[in-house]
């Protein structure tokens, strides 16, 4: 959109010639022997940059106004409940005035790392094999297949955990062990989700790693399995935990299948077989509900939101180090 | 070397020397797509010596000199016809494992290429997928010792392959490949991306190793392949012009493409 616009400035100032300053001619002897080289006026220039620089500041602007919005919100929470009582407290029922974090957040901290050990594993392997072993043509349809995965709305993904995976685990591990909601379900599916962003993040990283290595490897006598794990892994490890990293902020922040599948209610259990409620998942079922502005819920729900947003930021920080830290320089 | 008797076409006794040369091509042609790199290339290399493969840029010499250990089956577009023969087994026949050929025909790039991994781990590696089960830091040591490293790096054997120079990398690399014990070493214009300084070291470092290996090394640097080699093949456009002792070849050359590219006259 925003080049578009740019697109059709630039052709209406060429119709009407504003882009080529003044009226002498191009060549120094229609100049009349004069050679100029003083600065020249470009205002189409400027108002580009400054349409640009536009753009970029939206995105800024709004985190910033997040950030505001989240932290006045929360700060008249904190005001009635000490951080410390949030922090510590074992139970969260905002009908009798107790907040404490630790049910949310370890139903947060359960579905994802179920989510990760789905997706990092799977997304590892089909790395792997894209990277090294596929042929073009095979990779070329199937990158685009997991794709897809990503692209399918996570409500459906939520209720194919709901109807399909929960049932299948009731029936393998036993009515009675497995709740119908429960964390362990919306995890694998989660897991399912993030596939395609560990795969495709891991793939570049492996990709990335120079031939030369590869060449190194193969010609001592290593088979393509070796190359792969030993070399070729070990050599793009910067980028695969930054690829696991980034999932894991990715499954942190995930709604609609924890809403749906998870279970509503909080509960702090570390049995994935049971129902909990995530962090992601509490804002969604109690905003959804009537809510007075300005009660003890409401502002909880910020207090719960820039936890959330905390942790993912500590996350994407993280992974950025990481990279940094751990990247090889090749020549 | 254990001299086990054959048991089939592929398996060949250590030690004897059915073939007068360490590594024989006949009628080898290699193709990338349509287009041929080399054309019927047949030449024998000499047992502990080093032969140097010299030619202009596009010669084809790096493409044959990468199909003797079939590392050319990398690229998607490379094919090979007429065969290199090893111990009298033609690498490229179909019961015949690359993996297996690689073992015994190691290969120096032309970019020191060392792994992400310590200088120890670097020799190590290649010894201990290939079965090793000796003591490592002899073996670490020993290989260093060959390629006159070992003094510079013995009490940074665990610090990263990367923080070396160039020169250090390749001359590593030299001695990753030196660790298996291979029979045959293959130079792909391993000095092309050092200073004179490690170069003449690398050269150097031949003279000892030929002692044991077969060397083959490709250069465009026609004073290294008359500093290092004993015998030179001069190819051009994807023919073996020329294939002679080096002095004979570079005081008398035969063909005039040869007196040439020798005397500088284009290349």
């Amino acid at each position: 959109m925003a080049s578009f616009i740019v697109y059709c400035y630039a052709r209406f100032c060429k119709k009407a010639g504003t882009m080529k300053h003044g009226t002498i001619g191009f060549y120094p002897e229609e100049r009349l022997g004069r050679l100029s080289f003083r600065r020249a006026p470009r205002p189409t220039e400027r108002l580009i940059q400054a349409f640009l620089f536009f753009c970029a500041a939206v995105s800024i602007l709004t985190t910033a106004g997040i950030i505001v919005v989240l932290g006045t919100e929360s700060a008249g929470f904190f005001k009635e409940v000490s951080i410390l009582e949030f922090f510590t407290g074992k139970e969260w029922q905002p009908s009798i005035g107790k907040f404490g974090i630790a049910p949310l957040f370890v139903a947060t901290l359960t579905t994802s790392l179920t989510a990760m050990a789905v997706a990092l594993p799977l997304g590892l392997a089909v790395a792997i094999y894209l990277a090294e072993y596929a042929r073009p043509r095979v990779r070329e349809t199937l990158k685009p297949v997991l794709e897809v995965l990503a692209g399918v709305p996570t409500v459906a993904y939520g209720y194919f955990a709901l109807t399909v995976v929960t049932p299948f685990l009731r029936g393998l591990l036993g009515q009675e062990n497995v709740e119908v909601y429960n964390t362990l379900s919306a995890g694998l599916v989660m897991g399912v989700l993030i596939l395609p962003l560990i795969s495709s993040m891991c793939e570049d990283a492996l990709s990335s790693v120079p031939g030369s290595l590869r060449e190194a490897a193969y010609a001592m006598g290593a088979t393509k399995l070796e190359t792969s794990v030993k070399i070729i892994v070990p050599a793009a490890f910067s980028g695969i935990a930054a690829a696991f990293i980034l999932g894991l902020s990715r499954a942190v922040g995930e709604t609609m299948i924890v809403a749906l599948a998870a279970g509503a209610g909080p509960r702090l259990t570390l049995n994935p077989l049971r129902s909990a409620e995530t962090m992601t998942g509490h804002i969604v079922r109690i905003s959804g509900g009537d809510l007075s502005y300005d009660s003890m819920d409401y502002r909880s729900l910020f207090a719960i939101a820039l936890v959330l947003f905390v942790s993912t930021l500590f996350l994407n920080i993280l992974s950025r180090n990481i990279v940094k830290k751990y990247r090889e320089v090749y020549e | 070397m254990q001299h086990t008797p054959t048991t089939d076409r592929f398996e060949v006794a250590l030690g004897s020397e059915e073939s007068a040369y360490a590594l024989e091509t006949r009628n080898l042609n290699i193709y990338y797509g349509d287009s041929r790199a080399v054309n019927e290339l047949s030449m024998g290399f000499d047992r502990r010596k080093v032969t140097a493969i010299i030619g202009p840029s596009g010669c084809g010499k790096s493409t044959a000199l990468r199909s003797f250990n079939r590392m050319n089956e990398l690229i998607a577009s490379a094919r090979t016809e007429g065969e290199v023969l090893f111990h009298g087994v033609n690498v490229y026949d179909p019961g015949v494992d690359p993996v297996q050929v690689r073992r015994w025909i190691g290969m120096v790039f032309q970019k020191p290429n060392p792994f992400s991994k310590s200088i120890h781990e670097n020799i190590a590696w290649g010894a201990r997928i290939n079965g090793y089960t000796g003591d490592f830091d002899e073996l670490v040591e020993d290989s260093l010792k060959r390629v006159a490293l070992w003094d510079e790096v013995k009490d940074k054997l665990k610090e990263s392959a990367y923080a070396l120079s160039g020169g250090q990398q390749q001359r590593l690399c030299i001695a990753r490949a030196v660790a298996l014990k291979p029979e045959i070493l293959l130079m792909d214009e391993p000095t092309s991306a050092l200073d004179p300084i490690s170069t003449a070291k690398i050269e150097d470092l031949l003279d000892e190793l030929k002692k044991q290996y077969t060397i083959i090394i490709v250069t465009h640097n026609m004073q290294q392949a008359g500093r290092v080699s004993d015998r030179t093949a001069f190819m051009l456009l994807g023919d073996l012009v020329e294939y002679a002792d080096t002095k004979e070849l570079f005081f008398n050359p035969r063909d005039e493409r040869t007196e040439n590219y020798i005397s500088g006259r284009f290349g």
